[in-house]
């Protein structure tokens, strides 16, 4: 499993990136993706997902 | 190069041999105010030292000094009511907006870029559009680089406070003489009407508990800043029906633990920014019920009245923004640092601010001497050094004085469209322009045609142009004078 994010509503502001446990989020060219072979929903790691606690925009980091 | 070839002027190049100092009749030094400081009294030599030359913290020296942000820190550990991120618009002005994110590398390009034309740049700010505190990686990267190139100019922060104990050691050694944190509330109830959430150890909080977590912090590190001698700047954002009232009890908190200034911001809450506050239709202060707020805090923790709420990638004057001609794209890849026009402008302001200080102190002097009770609004249109060097038609705002047997005081800056565009002046402005001046008296200007002059006339409000290049309080004291019927004193231009 793992969760992806809405390009269209991103704000491109990075905070998913440093917070993600698993380096599963990187700058693609104008877009923040979510690597879905590196995501673990943070399991095992914290409580709730870092990159949907941390996210200003609703909805934008979901479960793919 | 030489000092006189440098001018006071903000728009004038760094290049020009144009010596405006000398038009300005002052390089004719007085011998009566040769080696004078412009330091208030009331402040110790070493706090002076901090902020002689921050636009921001002193009033004196925002006619002199520019500032930049550099937009590095795009990521936030809250969310506020009144922001909006997502939202960019080339012609607003508010904090938190910007056209451009810059990587570290890319900010010392611009940083080099700004102080090679800009002489006046004195202060190198992050102000997000993020949180400083939390983005930090690229806020202490771009410290460093800055500090590296050019180690005398100042390094500055916005935070909203909520990471900034983790790095208040950090920010001491990279010498950080200054740190703005945003305290909009003392009590959690109130704090939870304004932020949803906030994201700490790794997790996301809400309501009560959010802003009790927000709260601690910011005291924490409030008080940290203080013992380590680095000045604190506290922003609140006046939010009516909200915390306008509990605004009080924030002074005297903020005051109690050391905060050197407190700045009270009208709130910003356009429907158009899509902002939480806008969109639920909170309203903003009007003009006057900030400044009667302002009034009932005078006695707590000393006012910053010439906040201009910039956008977090402003550039030059506060009264100005040149962020739009330093944009990446007009930026040579590589670029180098020339300390030369910083250093000759840096001598020219030493000399011109000792004789402003002097002129200041005799004009305000004249004033109280004149006795009557009179007072007078007076708004100025200036394009810095503090003088009477701009027109009319080309001031984006005018700085409002007002004098009375007290004396001669700043009491803050109205934003105007400009009238004049290319030489023809536009009516339907000009009548904006008459409404923001609203309660004026005088308006003093380098020159205004006949026609403003005269729809102004017809407001009740009268253009003098005859006091160019003259210090704003030397002129203001000269109306004060003619004004209501006194003598002045000889020798006093
Ligand atoms: S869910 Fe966790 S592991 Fe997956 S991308 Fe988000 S932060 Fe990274
Ligand atoms: S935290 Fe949200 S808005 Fe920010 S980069 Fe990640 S997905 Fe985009
Ligand atoms: S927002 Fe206010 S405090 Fe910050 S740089 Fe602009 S004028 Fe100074």
């Amino acid at each position: 499993m793992a969760f992806k994010i809405i390009a269209s509503q991103c704000t491109q502001c990075g905070a998913c990136e440093f917070e993600c446990p698993s380096g599963a989020i990187e700058l693609k060219g104008e877009n923040y993706v979510i690597d879905p072979k590196k995501c673990t929903e943070c399991e095992g790691a914290f409580e709730t997902q870092q990159c949907a606690s941390v996210c200003p925009v609703p909805k934008t980091c979901v479960p793919a | 190069m030489t000092a006189s070839m440098i001018s006071l002027d903000r728009s004038a190049s760094a290049k020009t041999s144009d010596n405006r100092l000398t038009n300005a009749k002052s390089d004719s030094c007085k011998s009566s105010s040769c080696g004078s400081t412009a330091k208030p009294d009331d402040m110790d030599p070493a706090t002076w030292e901090k902020i002689k030359d921050h636009p921001c913290y002193s009033e004196e020296a925002h006619h002199y000094f520019a500032r930049m942000h550099v937009a590095v820190a795009p990521a936030c550990n809250i969310q506020c009511n009144y922001c909006n991120r997502k939202y960019d618009c080339a012609n607003e002005s508010r904090p938190g907006v910007v056209s451009e994110k810059l990587t570290p590398e890319q900010a010392l390009r611009k940083v080099i870029s700004v102080a090679n034309e800009v002489p006046q740049l004195s202060v190198v700010g992050i102000a997000g559009p993020g949180d400083a505190c939390y983005d930090w990686r690229r806020t202490k990267a771009t410290f460093e680089k800055v500090a590296a190139e050019i180690p005398d100019v100042k390094l500055c922060i916005s935070t909203n406070g909520l990471a900034l104990p983790d790095h208040v050691d950090e920010l001491a050694r990279m010498n950080v003489d200054h740190v703005t944190i945003t305290i909009n509330m003392v009590d959690p109830q109130i704090g939870a009407k304004i932020y949803p959430w906030v994201f700490y150890n790794h997790r996301r909080y809400t309501g009560i508990e959010a802003a009790e977590i927000l709260h601690k912090r910011q005291m924490l590190g409030l008080e940290m800043l203080a013992a380590r001698g680095i000045l604190v700047k506290v922003n609140s954002v006046m939010i009516p029906g909200v915390n306008d009232e509990h605004l009080i009890e924030v002074n005297r908190w903020v005051k109690e633990r050391g905060a050197f200034l407190h700045n009270v911001m009208p709130l910003i809450s356009d429907p158009a920014h899509g902002t939480y506050y806008g969109l639920t239709g909170q309203r903003a202060p009007r003009a006057i019920e900030l400044k009667a707020l302002q009034g009932r805090l005078e006695k707590g923790a000393k006012l910053m009245r010439h906040c201009r709420q910039c956008r977090a990638d402003a550039v030059g004057l506060l009264g100005e923004d040149r962020g739009k001609e330093f944009t990446l794209d007009h930026i040579p890849d590589a670029v180098s640092y020339d300390e030369r026009n910083r250093e000759a402008y840096r001598e020219v302001v030493a000399r011109e601010r000792g004789n402003h200080a002097a002129a200041k102190s005799e004009a305000i002097e004249m004033v109280k001497a004149a006795g009557p009770d009179g007072s007078l609004h007076v708004a100025v249109a200036t394009k810095g050094g503090g003088r009477i060097n701009e027109h009319f038609g080309h001031a984006k705002e005018f700085q409002i004085y007002e004098a009375s047997p007290r004396g001669i005081a700043f009491v803050g800056h109205r934003k105007v469209e400009q009238y004049c565009r290319g030489g023809w002046g536009d009516d339907a402005t000009l009548d904006g322009v008459i409404v923001a001046l609203e309660g004026i008296d005088i308006v003093l200007c380098a020159k205004i045609g006949d026609c403003p002059k005269k729809r102004l006339a017809d407001a009740g409000i009268r253009a003098v142009d005859s006091y160019t290049y003259e210090y704003i309080e030397t002129a203001i004291s000269m109306v004060y004078a003619t004004e209501f019927g006194v003598d002045l004193l000889t020798g006093t231009a």
